[in-house]
Protein backbone atom coordinates (compact mmCIF):
# COMPACT_ATOMS: atom_id res chain seq x y z
CA UNK A 1 0.00 0.00 0.00
CA UNK A 2 1.44 3.44 -0.70
CA UNK A 3 2.23 5.93 1.52
CA UNK A 4 0.76 9.48 1.43
CA UNK A 5 3.64 12.01 1.28
CA UNK A 6 1.83 15.53 0.77
CA UNK A 7 -1.65 16.21 2.25
CA UNK A 8 -2.74 19.29 0.48
CA UNK A 9 -6.38 20.72 1.45
CA UNK A 10 -8.22 23.96 -0.17
CA UNK A 11 -4.76 25.31 -1.02
CA UNK A 12 -5.02 28.73 -2.31
CA UNK A 13 -2.57 31.41 -2.94
CA UNK A 14 -2.32 34.95 -4.21
CA UNK A 15 0.40 37.56 -5.43
CA UNK A 16 -1.25 40.96 -4.19
CA UNK A 17 -4.67 40.46 -5.24
CA UNK A 18 -3.96 37.82 -7.93
CA UNK A 19 -5.34 34.28 -7.70
CA UNK A 20 -2.57 32.04 -8.65
CA UNK A 21 -4.09 28.62 -6.42
CA UNK A 22 -7.80 27.99 -6.63
CA UNK A 23 -8.47 25.70 -3.96
CA UNK A 24 -6.26 22.68 -4.40
CA UNK A 25 -6.81 19.98 -2.61
CA UNK A 26 -4.47 16.33 -3.66
CA UNK A 27 -2.91 13.80 -1.84
CA UNK A 28 1.08 12.96 -3.48
CA UNK A 29 2.36 9.47 -2.48
CA UNK A 30 5.67 8.39 -1.54
CA UNK A 31 7.92 6.56 -3.99
CA UNK A 32 6.44 7.46 -6.77
CA UNK A 33 6.73 10.34 -9.64
CA UNK A 34 4.14 12.49 -10.03
CA UNK A 35 3.80 14.41 -12.94
CA UNK A 36 2.10 18.35 -13.41
CA UNK A 37 0.93 18.99 -16.38
CA UNK A 38 -0.71 22.37 -17.95
CA UNK A 39 0.08 25.52 -19.95
CA UNK A 40 2.41 28.05 -19.19
CA UNK A 41 1.11 30.47 -16.65
CA UNK A 42 -1.45 27.93 -14.62
CA UNK A 43 0.55 27.75 -11.45
CA UNK A 44 2.44 24.89 -11.82
CA UNK A 45 6.10 26.40 -10.23
CA UNK A 46 3.85 28.46 -7.92
CA UNK A 47 2.06 25.13 -6.42
CA UNK A 48 5.47 23.14 -7.02
CA UNK A 49 6.93 26.14 -4.26
CA UNK A 50 4.43 25.85 -1.79
CA UNK A 51 5.58 22.07 -0.91
CA UNK A 52 9.31 23.74 -0.29
CA UNK A 53 8.24 26.93 1.09
CA UNK A 54 10.02 28.54 -1.43
CA UNK A 55 7.07 31.22 -2.04
CA UNK A 56 8.14 32.64 1.60
CA UNK A 57 10.93 34.02 -0.44
CA UNK A 58 8.46 36.53 -2.31
CA UNK A 59 6.62 39.24 -1.06
CA UNK A 60 3.46 39.78 -1.46
CA UNK A 61 2.01 36.17 -1.19
CA UNK A 62 -0.78 35.12 1.04
CA UNK A 63 -1.52 31.39 1.22
CA UNK A 64 -4.55 29.76 2.75
CA UNK A 65 -5.60 25.84 3.35
CA UNK A 66 -3.12 23.36 4.62
CA UNK A 67 -0.14 21.61 2.96
CA UNK A 68 1.10 18.28 5.41
CA UNK A 69 3.92 16.10 4.71
CA UNK A 70 4.18 13.16 6.74
CA UNK A 71 1.25 14.28 8.75
CA UNK A 72 3.04 17.36 9.22
CA UNK A 73 1.77 20.85 8.64
CA UNK A 74 4.67 22.04 6.69
CA UNK A 75 2.87 25.82 7.51
CA UNK A 76 2.49 25.84 11.41
CA UNK A 77 4.64 22.81 12.60
CA UNK A 78 8.00 23.06 10.85
CA UNK A 79 9.97 25.81 10.14
CA UNK A 80 11.04 26.88 6.30
CA UNK A 81 15.08 25.70 6.57
CA UNK A 82 14.06 22.21 8.49
CA UNK A 83 11.45 21.75 5.84
CA UNK A 84 13.87 22.34 2.72
CA UNK A 85 16.14 20.01 4.23
CA UNK A 86 13.45 17.21 3.55
CA UNK A 87 12.92 18.60 0.38
CA UNK A 88 14.87 19.69 -2.18
CA UNK A 89 14.74 21.33 -5.07
CA UNK A 90 16.07 21.38 -8.59
CA UNK A 91 15.34 24.22 -11.62
CA UNK A 92 14.78 25.06 -14.92
CA UNK A 93 17.63 26.66 -15.36
CA UNK A 94 20.30 24.24 -14.17
CA UNK A 95 22.47 26.45 -11.22
CA UNK A 96 25.40 25.09 -10.30
CA UNK A 97 27.05 27.32 -8.02
CA UNK A 98 30.34 29.08 -9.19
CA UNK A 99 33.02 26.57 -7.13
CA UNK A 100 34.26 23.42 -7.83
CA UNK A 101 32.27 20.33 -8.72
CA UNK A 102 32.89 19.39 -5.31
CA UNK A 103 32.45 22.01 -3.39
CA UNK A 104 28.72 22.13 -5.15
CA UNK A 105 28.09 18.76 -3.60
CA UNK A 106 29.58 19.11 -0.15
CA UNK A 107 28.01 22.67 -0.10
CA UNK A 108 24.55 21.14 1.94
CA UNK A 109 26.49 19.17 4.34
CA UNK A 110 28.62 21.65 5.11
CA UNK A 111 26.16 24.16 6.10
CA UNK A 112 24.98 21.16 8.28
CA UNK A 113 27.87 21.47 9.56
CA UNK A 114 29.95 18.11 8.24
CA UNK A 115 33.64 19.32 8.31
CA UNK A 116 35.13 16.24 7.75
CA UNK A 117 37.18 15.53 4.83
CA UNK A 118 36.81 11.69 4.75
CA UNK A 119 33.37 12.16 5.61
CA UNK A 120 32.59 14.94 2.79
CA UNK A 121 34.45 12.85 0.44
CA UNK A 122 32.29 9.96 1.12
CA UNK A 123 28.97 12.06 0.50
CA UNK A 124 30.51 13.32 -2.65
CA UNK A 125 30.85 10.31 -4.11
CA UNK A 126 27.79 8.69 -3.34
CA UNK A 127 26.32 11.56 -4.16
CA UNK A 128 27.34 12.20 -7.99
CA UNK A 129 27.46 8.06 -7.83
CA UNK A 130 23.59 8.56 -7.60
CA UNK A 131 22.94 11.01 -10.44
CA UNK A 132 24.78 8.66 -12.38
CA UNK A 133 27.56 11.54 -13.00
CA UNK A 134 30.30 10.00 -11.51
CA UNK A 135 32.12 8.11 -14.04
CA UNK A 136 32.12 11.36 -15.67
CA UNK A 137 33.18 13.62 -12.96
CA UNK A 138 35.70 11.80 -10.97
CA UNK A 139 38.83 13.36 -12.68
CA UNK A 140 36.98 16.93 -12.57
CA UNK A 141 36.45 17.43 -8.97
CA UNK A 142 38.44 20.39 -8.49
CA UNK A 143 37.24 22.09 -11.31
CA UNK A 144 34.47 24.38 -11.68
CA UNK A 145 31.04 23.53 -12.34
CA UNK A 146 30.57 26.47 -14.81
CA UNK A 147 32.70 24.14 -17.40
CA UNK A 148 30.53 21.43 -17.89
CA UNK A 149 27.69 20.90 -20.48
CA UNK A 150 24.15 22.33 -19.22
CA UNK A 151 23.02 18.33 -18.67
CA UNK A 152 26.00 17.65 -16.64
CA UNK A 153 24.86 20.85 -14.51
CA UNK A 154 21.71 19.47 -14.05
CA UNK A 155 22.64 15.94 -13.30
CA UNK A 156 25.23 17.71 -10.82
CA UNK A 157 22.67 20.16 -9.03
CA UNK A 158 20.72 16.50 -8.54
CA UNK A 159 23.30 15.28 -6.92
CA UNK A 160 23.89 18.63 -4.92
CA UNK A 161 20.33 18.32 -4.05
CA UNK A 162 21.01 14.40 -3.15
CA UNK A 163 24.15 15.08 -0.39
CA UNK A 164 21.66 16.57 1.70
CA UNK A 165 19.42 13.18 2.19
CA UNK A 166 16.06 14.64 1.47
CA UNK A 167 13.04 12.36 1.13
CA UNK A 168 11.40 14.89 -1.67
CA UNK A 169 12.69 16.03 -4.78
CA UNK A 170 11.03 18.38 -6.20
CA UNK A 171 11.79 19.41 -9.74
CA UNK A 172 10.73 22.34 -12.13
CA UNK A 173 10.95 21.62 -15.42
CA UNK A 174 14.68 19.88 -14.98
CA UNK A 175 14.65 19.05 -18.85
CA UNK A 176 13.31 22.29 -20.66
CA UNK A 177 17.00 23.87 -21.21
CA UNK A 178 18.51 20.46 -22.24
CA UNK A 179 19.35 18.38 -25.46
CA UNK A 180 17.43 14.72 -25.76
CA UNK A 181 20.18 13.01 -24.46
CA UNK A 182 20.50 15.22 -21.71
CA UNK A 183 16.97 14.65 -21.09
CA UNK A 184 16.61 11.00 -21.22
CA UNK A 185 19.56 10.44 -19.08
CA UNK A 186 17.39 13.04 -16.48
CA UNK A 187 14.16 10.68 -16.85
CA UNK A 188 16.49 7.87 -16.21
CA UNK A 189 17.35 8.88 -12.94
CA UNK A 190 14.33 10.34 -11.97
CA UNK A 191 12.75 6.30 -12.78
CA UNK A 192 15.86 4.87 -10.78
CA UNK A 193 15.28 7.56 -7.83
CA UNK A 194 11.94 7.04 -7.30
CA UNK A 195 13.00 3.77 -5.11
CA UNK A 196 14.39 5.79 -2.50
CA UNK A 197 12.53 9.40 -2.98
CA UNK A 198 9.66 11.11 -4.11
CA UNK A 199 9.62 12.70 -6.91
CA UNK A 200 7.34 15.62 -7.97
CA UNK A 201 8.32 17.03 -11.38
CA UNK A 202 6.94 19.81 -13.60
CA UNK A 203 7.09 19.57 -17.30
CA UNK A 204 5.23 20.99 -20.15
CA UNK A 205 6.37 18.18 -22.26
CA UNK A 206 3.06 15.50 -22.41
CA UNK A 207 4.88 12.64 -23.67
CA UNK A 208 7.56 12.84 -20.50
CA UNK A 209 5.14 13.29 -18.34
CA UNK A 210 3.81 9.94 -19.70
CA UNK A 211 7.04 8.11 -19.80
CA UNK A 212 8.36 8.77 -16.13
CA UNK A 213 5.50 9.61 -13.98
CA UNK A 214 2.96 6.88 -12.04
CA UNK A 215 0.64 10.05 -11.13
CA UNK A 216 -0.36 13.31 -13.31
CA UNK A 217 -2.32 16.65 -12.50
CA UNK A 218 -3.34 18.84 -15.22
CA UNK A 219 -3.79 22.45 -13.97
CA UNK A 220 -5.50 25.28 -15.84
CA UNK A 221 -5.87 28.75 -14.73
CA UNK A 222 -4.78 28.03 -11.08
CA UNK A 223 -6.90 25.12 -10.55
CA UNK A 224 -5.82 21.39 -10.50
CA UNK A 225 -8.65 20.35 -12.97
CA UNK A 226 -8.00 16.39 -13.26
CA UNK A 227 -5.75 14.83 -11.22
CA UNK A 228 -5.04 10.44 -11.35
CA UNK A 229 -3.18 8.07 -12.66
CA UNK A 230 -0.63 8.74 -15.66
CA UNK A 231 -2.34 6.06 -17.88
CA UNK A 232 -6.16 6.87 -16.78
CA UNK A 233 -4.95 10.66 -17.84
CA UNK A 234 -3.74 10.13 -20.92
CA UNK A 235 -6.35 7.32 -22.02
CA UNK A 236 -9.66 8.09 -20.82
CA UNK A 237 -9.64 11.57 -19.56
CA UNK A 238 -12.51 12.51 -17.57
CA UNK A 239 -12.65 16.42 -17.90
CA UNK A 240 -13.28 17.76 -21.39
CA UNK A 241 -10.22 20.76 -20.89
CA UNK A 242 -7.75 17.59 -19.91
CA UNK A 243 -8.83 16.07 -23.46
CA UNK A 244 -8.22 19.57 -25.56
CA UNK A 245 -4.72 19.75 -24.14
CA UNK A 246 -3.26 16.33 -24.05
CA UNK A 247 -4.74 16.16 -27.80
CA UNK A 248 -2.83 19.22 -28.29
CA UNK A 249 -5.92 21.36 -29.25
CA UNK A 250 -4.72 23.88 -27.03
CA UNK A 251 -2.11 25.29 -24.66
CA UNK B 1 19.43 51.39 -52.76
CA UNK B 2 22.65 51.01 -53.25
CA UNK B 3 23.73 54.39 -52.67
CA UNK B 4 22.59 54.24 -49.29
CA UNK B 5 24.16 51.23 -48.27
CA UNK B 6 27.05 53.06 -49.91
CA UNK B 7 27.06 55.81 -47.54
CA UNK B 8 26.33 53.95 -44.46
CA UNK B 9 29.09 51.77 -44.86
CA UNK B 10 31.40 55.23 -45.41
CA UNK B 11 29.72 56.42 -42.13
CA UNK B 12 30.47 53.50 -40.55
CA UNK B 13 34.40 53.44 -41.61
CA UNK B 14 34.90 56.94 -40.50
CA UNK B 15 33.28 56.61 -37.23
CA UNK B 16 35.80 53.64 -36.89
CA UNK B 17 37.97 55.61 -37.41
CA UNK B 18 37.47 58.17 -35.11
CA UNK B 19 36.69 55.96 -32.43
CA UNK B 20 40.02 54.26 -33.21
CA UNK B 21 41.58 57.68 -33.32
CA UNK B 22 40.06 58.62 -29.78
CA UNK B 23 41.41 55.33 -28.47
CA UNK B 24 45.07 56.14 -30.19
CA UNK B 25 44.98 59.46 -28.45
CA UNK B 26 44.23 58.35 -25.10
CA UNK B 27 46.46 56.04 -24.74
CA UNK B 28 49.41 58.65 -26.38
CA UNK B 29 48.14 61.28 -23.43
CA UNK B 30 48.24 57.95 -20.57
CA UNK B 31 52.15 57.07 -22.28
CA UNK B 32 53.00 60.60 -22.39
CA UNK B 33 51.76 61.42 -19.29
CA UNK B 34 53.56 58.41 -17.11
CA UNK B 35 56.54 58.24 -19.19
CA UNK B 36 57.33 62.12 -18.44
CA UNK B 37 56.79 61.24 -14.74
CA UNK B 38 58.34 58.34 -14.01
CA UNK B 39 61.23 58.95 -16.21
CA UNK B 40 61.84 62.26 -15.24
CA UNK B 41 61.04 61.73 -11.87
CA UNK B 42 63.42 58.63 -11.00
CA UNK B 43 65.94 60.20 -14.13
CA UNK B 44 66.46 63.40 -11.69
CA UNK B 45 67.19 60.91 -8.55
CA UNK B 46 69.78 60.47 -6.32
CA UNK B 47 70.60 56.90 -4.89
CA UNK B 48 69.93 58.37 -1.57
CA UNK B 49 66.76 59.83 -2.14
CA UNK B 50 65.07 56.15 -1.62
CA UNK B 51 66.22 55.76 1.82
CA UNK B 52 64.05 55.25 4.89
CA UNK B 53 65.06 58.46 6.37
CA UNK B 54 63.59 61.63 7.95
CA UNK B 55 64.27 63.67 5.87
CA UNK B 56 65.37 64.23 2.02
CA UNK B 57 64.12 60.73 1.07
CA UNK B 58 60.87 59.14 0.55
CA UNK B 59 60.84 55.45 1.85
CA UNK B 60 59.29 56.44 5.22
CA UNK B 61 56.70 58.23 3.07
CA UNK B 62 55.92 54.95 1.11
CA UNK B 63 55.54 52.97 3.64
CA UNK B 64 53.50 55.90 5.07
CA UNK B 65 51.09 55.95 2.21
CA UNK B 66 50.68 51.80 1.68
CA UNK B 67 50.17 51.30 5.60
CA UNK B 68 47.65 54.20 5.60
CA UNK B 69 45.88 52.72 2.64
CA UNK B 70 45.90 49.45 4.18
CA UNK B 71 44.58 50.47 7.69
CA UNK B 72 41.60 52.73 6.10
CA UNK B 73 40.48 49.55 3.23
CA UNK B 74 40.59 48.17 7.17
CA UNK B 75 38.10 49.81 7.91
CA UNK B 76 35.98 50.64 4.76
CA UNK B 77 35.60 47.07 3.02
CA UNK B 78 34.01 45.32 5.74
CA UNK B 79 31.72 48.62 6.60
CA UNK B 80 30.95 48.63 2.77
CA UNK B 81 30.63 45.10 1.83
CA UNK B 82 28.45 44.67 4.85
CA UNK B 83 26.33 47.91 3.94
CA UNK B 84 26.62 46.84 0.08
CA UNK B 85 24.81 43.39 1.29
CA UNK B 86 22.21 45.36 3.39
CA UNK B 87 21.07 46.99 0.44
CA UNK B 88 21.13 44.19 -2.22
CA UNK B 89 19.26 41.58 0.49
CA UNK B 90 17.82 43.04 3.38
CA UNK B 91 16.59 46.37 2.60
CA UNK B 92 12.83 46.80 2.16
CA UNK B 93 11.80 49.36 -0.43
CA UNK B 94 10.87 52.57 2.15
CA UNK B 95 11.29 55.66 3.80
CA UNK B 96 14.45 54.59 5.56
CA UNK B 97 16.33 52.97 2.54
CA UNK B 98 15.60 55.64 0.54
CA UNK B 99 17.16 57.81 3.01
CA UNK B 100 20.03 56.05 2.89
CA UNK B 101 20.69 55.74 -0.26
CA UNK B 102 20.44 59.99 -0.61
CA UNK B 103 23.45 59.64 2.46
CA UNK B 104 25.44 57.04 0.19
CA UNK B 105 24.87 59.20 -2.68
CA UNK B 106 26.06 62.66 -1.02
CA UNK B 107 28.88 60.85 0.79
CA UNK B 108 30.37 59.50 -2.69
CA UNK B 109 30.33 63.24 -4.55
CA UNK B 110 31.79 65.35 -0.87
CA UNK B 111 34.75 67.18 -2.34
CA UNK B 112 37.93 65.38 -0.30
CA UNK B 113 38.53 68.70 1.28
CA UNK B 114 35.59 69.02 3.25
CA UNK B 115 35.50 65.34 4.31
CA UNK B 116 39.32 66.20 5.94
CA UNK B 117 38.03 68.98 7.36
CA UNK B 118 35.24 66.71 8.80
CA UNK B 119 37.21 64.19 9.60
CA UNK B 120 39.34 67.17 11.55
CA UNK B 121 36.37 68.41 13.57
CA UNK B 122 35.40 64.47 14.33
CA UNK B 123 38.42 62.61 15.26
CA UNK B 124 41.00 65.46 16.60
CA UNK B 125 38.57 68.12 17.91
CA UNK B 126 36.26 65.98 19.28
CA UNK B 127 37.65 62.62 19.88
CA UNK B 128 40.94 64.68 20.70
CA UNK B 129 43.58 61.96 18.57
CA UNK B 130 46.61 63.72 17.32
CA UNK B 131 47.30 64.49 14.17
CA UNK B 132 47.78 60.83 13.24
CA UNK B 133 47.89 58.35 10.36
CA UNK B 134 44.26 56.69 11.79
CA UNK B 135 42.84 59.79 11.84
CA UNK B 136 44.02 60.00 7.78
CA UNK B 137 42.92 56.67 7.46
CA UNK B 138 39.77 56.88 8.73
CA UNK B 139 39.11 59.87 6.84
CA UNK B 140 39.95 58.01 3.84
CA UNK B 141 37.78 55.61 4.78
CA UNK B 142 34.94 57.91 4.74
CA UNK B 143 35.49 58.86 1.07
CA UNK B 144 36.22 55.12 -0.24
CA UNK B 145 32.83 53.80 1.98
CA UNK B 146 29.88 54.76 -0.42
CA UNK B 147 32.18 53.30 -3.44
CA UNK B 148 32.29 50.14 -2.25
CA UNK B 149 28.85 50.09 -0.74
CA UNK B 150 27.71 50.57 -4.79
CA UNK B 151 30.63 48.17 -5.81
CA UNK B 152 29.16 45.34 -3.50
CA UNK B 153 25.44 46.05 -3.70
CA UNK B 154 25.56 46.49 -7.55
CA UNK B 155 27.59 42.83 -8.01
CA UNK B 156 25.18 41.05 -5.38
CA UNK B 157 22.64 42.42 -7.92
CA UNK B 158 24.39 41.49 -10.95
CA UNK B 159 24.33 37.80 -9.88
CA UNK B 160 22.65 35.18 -11.45
CA UNK B 161 19.07 34.91 -9.13
CA UNK B 162 19.27 31.18 -9.43
CA UNK B 163 22.90 31.03 -7.27
CA UNK B 164 20.13 32.03 -4.47
CA UNK B 165 17.26 30.33 -5.16
CA UNK B 166 19.38 27.38 -5.38
CA UNK B 167 21.12 28.07 -2.41
CA UNK B 168 17.84 28.65 -0.45
CA UNK B 169 16.69 25.10 -1.65
CA UNK B 170 18.88 23.33 0.07
CA UNK B 171 18.15 24.55 3.47
CA UNK B 172 20.40 27.35 4.11
CA UNK B 173 19.81 30.17 5.96
CA UNK B 174 19.35 33.79 4.18
CA UNK B 175 23.02 34.35 6.05
CA UNK B 176 24.34 31.44 4.51
CA UNK B 177 23.42 31.90 1.23
CA UNK B 178 24.80 35.05 1.44
CA UNK B 179 28.22 34.43 2.70
CA UNK B 180 28.63 31.06 1.37
CA UNK B 181 27.21 31.34 -2.27
CA UNK B 182 27.10 35.08 -3.46
CA UNK B 183 29.85 36.73 -1.81
CA UNK B 184 32.37 34.37 -3.08
CA UNK B 185 30.65 34.96 -6.86
CA UNK B 186 30.82 38.47 -6.51
CA UNK B 187 34.58 38.61 -4.94
CA UNK B 188 36.44 39.87 -8.64
CA UNK B 189 34.01 42.49 -9.21
CA UNK B 190 34.12 43.71 -5.29
CA UNK B 191 37.75 43.65 -5.90
CA UNK B 192 37.40 46.57 -8.42
CA UNK B 193 36.07 48.52 -6.00
CA UNK B 194 38.28 48.20 -3.40
CA UNK B 195 41.18 48.97 -6.04
CA UNK B 196 39.36 52.06 -7.17
CA UNK B 197 38.83 52.81 -2.81
CA UNK B 198 43.06 52.03 -3.01
CA UNK B 199 43.76 54.22 -5.53
CA UNK B 200 41.76 57.17 -4.11
CA UNK B 201 43.71 56.44 -1.02
CA UNK B 202 47.07 56.46 -2.81
CA UNK B 203 46.64 59.77 -4.29
CA UNK B 204 44.77 61.66 -1.70
CA UNK B 205 46.62 64.66 -0.43
CA UNK B 206 43.32 67.11 0.51
CA UNK B 207 41.34 65.18 3.14
CA UNK B 208 44.78 64.55 4.90
CA UNK B 209 46.27 67.77 5.15
CA UNK B 210 44.37 68.57 8.41
CA UNK B 211 44.22 64.85 9.62
CA UNK B 212 47.78 63.06 9.25
CA UNK B 213 50.52 65.73 9.76
CA UNK B 214 53.58 65.58 8.44
CA UNK B 215 55.60 63.52 10.79
CA UNK B 216 58.38 60.78 8.92
CA UNK B 217 61.11 60.27 11.27
CA UNK B 218 60.87 56.47 12.19
CA UNK B 219 63.16 54.41 13.81
CA UNK B 220 62.82 51.26 11.81
CA UNK B 221 63.21 48.16 14.26
CA UNK B 222 61.14 50.24 16.41
CA UNK B 223 58.08 47.60 16.65
CA UNK B 224 56.28 48.97 20.04
CA UNK B 225 53.37 50.08 18.65
CA UNK B 226 52.70 52.74 21.26
CA UNK B 227 56.13 54.29 20.38
CA UNK B 228 55.71 57.65 18.68
CA UNK B 229 58.52 56.87 16.60
CA UNK B 230 57.41 53.00 15.84
CA UNK B 231 56.24 52.59 12.01
CA UNK B 232 53.36 50.66 12.72
CA UNK B 233 52.46 53.45 15.54
CA UNK B 234 48.51 53.98 13.75
CA UNK B 235 48.71 57.48 16.49
CA UNK B 236 51.54 58.84 15.28
CA UNK B 237 52.34 61.97 12.56
CA UNK B 238 52.14 60.40 8.97
CA UNK B 239 53.22 61.99 5.73
CA UNK B 240 52.20 60.20 2.99
CA UNK B 241 53.97 60.38 -0.76
CA UNK B 242 51.26 62.80 -2.01
CA UNK B 243 51.37 65.25 1.01
CA UNK B 244 55.31 64.99 0.74
CA UNK B 245 54.67 66.37 -2.61
CA UNK B 246 52.73 69.31 -1.70
CA UNK B 247 55.08 69.83 1.16
CA UNK B 248 57.96 69.59 -1.26
CA UNK B 249 56.69 71.72 -3.96
CA UNK B 250 55.12 74.36 -1.54
CA UNK B 251 57.65 74.87 1.44
CA UNK B 252 60.84 73.03 0.43
CA UNK B 253 60.80 73.60 -3.09
CA UNK B 254 63.41 70.34 -3.96
CA UNK B 255 61.95 69.55 -6.50
CA UNK B 256 63.93 66.45 -7.62
CA UNK B 257 62.76 64.66 -4.48
CA UNK B 258 58.96 65.83 -5.48
CA UNK B 259 59.62 64.28 -8.79
CA UNK B 260 60.68 61.38 -7.60
CA UNK B 261 57.55 61.06 -4.74
CA UNK B 262 55.35 61.51 -7.80
CA UNK B 263 57.09 59.02 -10.02
CA UNK B 264 56.80 56.48 -7.11
CA UNK B 265 53.55 57.15 -6.81
CA UNK B 266 52.58 56.39 -10.08
CA UNK B 267 54.40 53.45 -10.07
CA UNK B 268 52.71 52.12 -6.97
CA UNK B 269 48.98 52.90 -7.88
CA UNK B 270 50.14 51.06 -11.17
CA UNK B 271 51.10 48.05 -9.60
CA UNK B 272 49.09 47.70 -7.55
CA UNK B 273 46.30 48.00 -10.16
CA UNK B 274 47.42 45.26 -12.29
CA UNK B 275 48.41 43.16 -9.21
CA UNK B 276 45.01 43.46 -7.90
CA UNK B 277 43.32 42.85 -11.47
CA UNK B 278 45.32 39.72 -12.28
CA UNK B 279 44.51 38.42 -8.85
CA UNK B 280 40.57 39.24 -9.99
CA UNK B 281 40.95 38.08 -13.10
CA UNK B 282 42.27 34.69 -12.08
CA UNK B 283 39.33 34.19 -9.47
CA UNK B 284 37.07 35.00 -11.54
CA UNK B 285 38.55 32.23 -14.55
CA UNK B 286 38.98 29.69 -11.83
CA UNK B 287 34.73 30.62 -10.88
CA UNK B 288 33.72 30.13 -14.29
CA UNK B 289 36.11 26.82 -14.97
CA UNK B 290 38.36 27.64 -17.41
CA UNK B 291 41.23 26.90 -15.08
CA UNK B 292 41.55 24.09 -12.27
N1 LIG C 1 6.30 36.39 -7.87
C1 LIG C 1 5.16 36.55 -8.55
N2 LIG C 1 4.43 37.68 -8.40
C2 LIG C 1 3.28 37.86 -9.07
N3 LIG C 1 2.76 36.97 -9.94
C3 LIG C 1 3.42 35.82 -10.13
C4 LIG C 1 4.67 35.56 -9.46
N4 LIG C 1 5.10 34.33 -9.85
C5 LIG C 1 4.19 33.87 -10.72
N5 LIG C 1 3.19 34.76 -10.90
C6 LIG C 1 1.99 34.57 -11.76
O1 LIG C 1 1.31 33.42 -11.31
C7 LIG C 1 0.88 32.65 -12.40
C8 LIG C 1 1.43 31.26 -12.32
O2 LIG C 1 2.82 31.29 -12.53
P1 LIG C 1 3.71 29.99 -12.51
O3 LIG C 1 3.43 29.23 -11.29
O4 LIG C 1 5.11 30.40 -12.74
O5 LIG C 1 3.15 29.20 -13.79
P2 LIG C 1 3.76 27.95 -14.55
O6 LIG C 1 4.92 27.42 -13.79
O7 LIG C 1 2.63 26.99 -14.64
O8 LIG C 1 4.14 28.41 -15.92
C9 LIG C 1 1.28 33.40 -13.67
O9 LIG C 1 0.19 34.14 -14.12
C10 LIG C 1 2.39 34.29 -13.20
O10 LIG C 1 2.42 35.47 -13.96
MG1 LIG D 1 6.96 27.35 -14.34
Amino acid sequence: MLKTKFEIEHLNLHYGSFHALKNISMKIPANEITAFIGPSGCGKSTFLKTLNRMNDLEENVTIDGTVRMDEKDIYSEMDAITLRHDVGMVFQQPNPFPKSVYDNVAYGPRIFGIRKKSQLDEIVERSLRQAAIWNELKDRLKKSALGLSGGQQQRLCIARTLAIQPKVILMDEPTSALDPISTSKIEDLAMELKKDYTIIIVTHNMQQAARISDKTAFFLLGEAIEYGKTEDIFARPQDKRTENYITGRFG
Amino acid sequence: MDKRIQRARRADRAMTGIFYGIAAFFFALLLAFTGKVIIGGLMGASPEMFAFARQGAIGNQLFNTVYLVFISLLVSVPLGVFAGIYLAMYAKPGLFTRFLRICIETLSSLPSIVVGLFGYLVFLVFMGMGKSLLAGALSISILTLPLITTTTEDAIKGLPAGYFQAGMGMGSTRWQAIFHVLLPACIPRIMTGVILAAGRGFGEAAALLYTTGSGSSLRWGNWDITSPTSPLNVLRPAETLSIQIWNLQTNAQDAALANLASAVLLLLVLLFNIGANAWSRHINRKNSGEKA
